[in-house]
């Protein structure tokens, strides 16, 4: 057992470790306090259907907050490719391609403005996100007017809704399948590619990444604009699910995102994150709301649950990370 | 005789209405260690910024290897063989050692991967004939983080010989280590001249400065005020021109 707790992969790998505890702790809770709920099928379903559209995003912006940044604004990113998505599928009687390529060519736009502000400017990236996150959502609400949009003629039961957001075997939710194979590449560019890298070497120390040869403000303006891509995507996978675009798409994602990342392990000071562990807090954070009304508390413990398990977290890692220095 | 490795003509670097370097003009010959000395503000760190490619001279030319070079990124400084070894800023802390060795030079596939393996095979060469380090405690995969200032400044040294550098940039390379250590970097850098590998050298100690250097250059508000081959002076006379220079400002020959 002290051979075992001792071994190197131990040793390497606390944070993600002690994160898998924690959660194996919550659904033990779930399965002994609601039973009825959680020995069955349908939770898991509902679960696999709505974790997706926060956790393609959370994955995403583990890379920004890596680097020592932040960004705030993806929630109106979210909502205005949503809303340009919108528009060309009903303009273009459903042309999946050029609605798709907008919307992320978009995304990944207000990304790079993100970036240049953060970077070529100089503005702190929680000052400069607060500003496009603002921007974006007003163009949203000039271009609506307030008003939806329907894509269930032009999106339902076509071959695209199909491999978005339908049941494989009619069980299991695609979005959920696509979100495992995006979290895998993204652990697989995090840490094993030379731009995941350079995230890390940059948030963990900016001027010595610089004297190794790093181009610090690149590497920090692709960060932001994948992110920008990602939520343009995660925006589109909601459209599919919903089949309607409303103008405040994506608001309310901004908690439990930047709280799946920290929950997950991934240090605000930058240098140090998993992508392991914000898969697990994006398990932990989506499954609080059911999980909690399924034990017979009422809805209104649900915040209150949610900051306790973000404090607690963040806690046990700060002491982790203390004992290590 | 001498074969000149880098050669500093009239470089002018101003930042904003402050005249940071005035007409610098110096040269480097191969297997030379060469001191940069002068007090804070003397200008030798921008001086050293501009030939590893961190800052853009205004005006001036540099030449590397007889060919006038323009250095525009550190990237582009590391390609041509030019390395610094910066006290604080020479690794990451949080990051593994391979991972440091190889950073901004990663050896990857063409679709950018890293080839993990290998960087750590490498590492470990590194590790054992580069540096000499024979300790179990610290290996390829420990976080910078536990190292000692010294095994911190080894790594560096370690990368540049590794990466066949003729040009090696020591900012500051013994502030804040012990001596026993303090002596291990001042023979790895007059090992360097063995491998006919050139340093620039940056101290506050005249007395290491002394000790490594074969010849030295007194920098003074951006002007180079004097400069010294090591046979011409002794250093109780290098020590002397310092102090004369910190109370009136003039070893000058000109102004």
């Amino acid at each position: 057992m002290s051979n075992l707790l001792n071994s190197y992969f131990v040793k390497t790998h606390k944070l993600e470790i002690s994160i898998t505890i924690i959660a194996i702790v919550l659904f033990l809770i779930y399965f002994l306090g609601a039973p009825h709920v959680f020995t069955r099928f349908p939770i898991y379903r509902a679960f696999m259907q709505s974790m997706p559209f926060f956790g393609i995003i959370a994955i995403s912006a583990t890379f920004v907050v890596t680097l020592g940044e932040i960004d705030l604004s993806f929630p109106s990113i979210v909502g205005i490719t949503s809303l340009i998505f919108g528009m060309v599928m009903t303009s273009t009687d459903g042309n999946v391609f050029i609605a798709f390529i907008l919307a992320t060519s978009l995304g990944m736009f207000a990304g790079l403005i993100n970036g240049l502000l953060v970077t070529k400017i100089g503005i702190p990236s929680i000052v400069a996100t607060i500003g496009t996150l603002f921007f974006w959502r007003g163009l949203v609400n000039v271009i609506s007017q307030g008003s939806g949009i329907a894509i269930v003629d032009v999106a339902d039961g076509t071959w695209h809704h199909m491999i978005f957001v339908e049941k494989l075997f009619g069980k299991i939710p695609m979005q959920f399948i696509w979100f495992i194979v995006l979290t895998g590449l993204m652990q697989w560019v995090y840490r094993y590619h030379k731009f995941g890298n350079h995230i890390h070497f940059v948030g963990d120390n900016k001027a010595s990444a610089q004297m190794m040869g790093i181009n610090v403000d690149n590497v920090k303006i692709i960060a932001f604009v994948q992110l920008g891509f990602f939520s343009a995507l995660a925006g589109i996978f909601t459209m599919y699910e919903m089949l309607y675009f409303w103008p405040t798409q994506g608001e309310g994602l901004m908690l439990t995102t930047l709280a799946a990342v920290f929950v997950g392990g991934t240090s605000v000071f930058g240098g140090k994150g998993t992508i392991f562990g914000t898969f697990i807090g994006v398990l932990i954070i989506g499954s609080l709301e059911s999980g909690i009304v399924a034990l017979g508390l009422s809805g209104f413990y649900v915040k209150f649950i949610n900051g306790l398990m973000i404090t607690v977290a963040v806690t046990v890692y700060a002491l982790i990370q203390r004992r290590k220095n | 005789m001498a074969e000149e490795l880098l050669k500093l003509e009239n470089i002018y670097k101003n930042f904003g209405n402050v005249k940071v370097l005035k007409d610098v003009n110096i040269k480097i010959n191969k297997g030379e260690v060469v001191a940069l000395i002068g007090d804070n503000g003397a200008g030798k760190s921008t001086l050293i910024k501009v030939i590893t490619g961190v800052h853009s001279p205004n005006s001036g030319k540099v030449f590397f290897k007889n060919q006038e070079v323009q250095i525009k990124s550190v990237a582009q400084s590391r390609k041509m063989g030019i390395e610094a070894v910066y006290q604080e800023r020479a690794l990451c802390d949080q990051q593994e050692l391979f991972r440091n060795i190889f950073a901004g030079r990663e050896i990857t596939n063409s679709f950018g991967f890293l080839d993990i393996k290998k960087q750590r095979k490498e590492a470990e060469k590194i590790l054992r004939d580069y540096i000499g380090f024979t300790s179990k405690a610290i290996t390829v995969d420990s976080q910078v983080m536990g190292l000692s200032g010294g095994e911190k400044q080894g790594v560096a040294f370690g990368r540049s010989l590794y990466f066949n550098s003729d040009l090696i940039v020591l900012d500051e390379p013994t502030m804040g280590l012990s001596i026993q250590e303090t002596e291990k970097v001042l023979n790895f850098v007059k090992g360097l001249k063995n491998e006919n590998k050139s340093a620039i050298f940056i101290d506050h100690n005249i007395i290491h400065v002394y000790g490594a250097a074969d010849r030295f250059i007194i920098l003074d508000r951006g002007e180079v005020v004097g400069e010294f081959n090591k046979e011409e002076i002794s250093r109780e006379e290098l020590v002397q021109k310092m102090i004369q220079l910190h109370e009136s400002g003039k070893i000058k020959v000109e102004d």
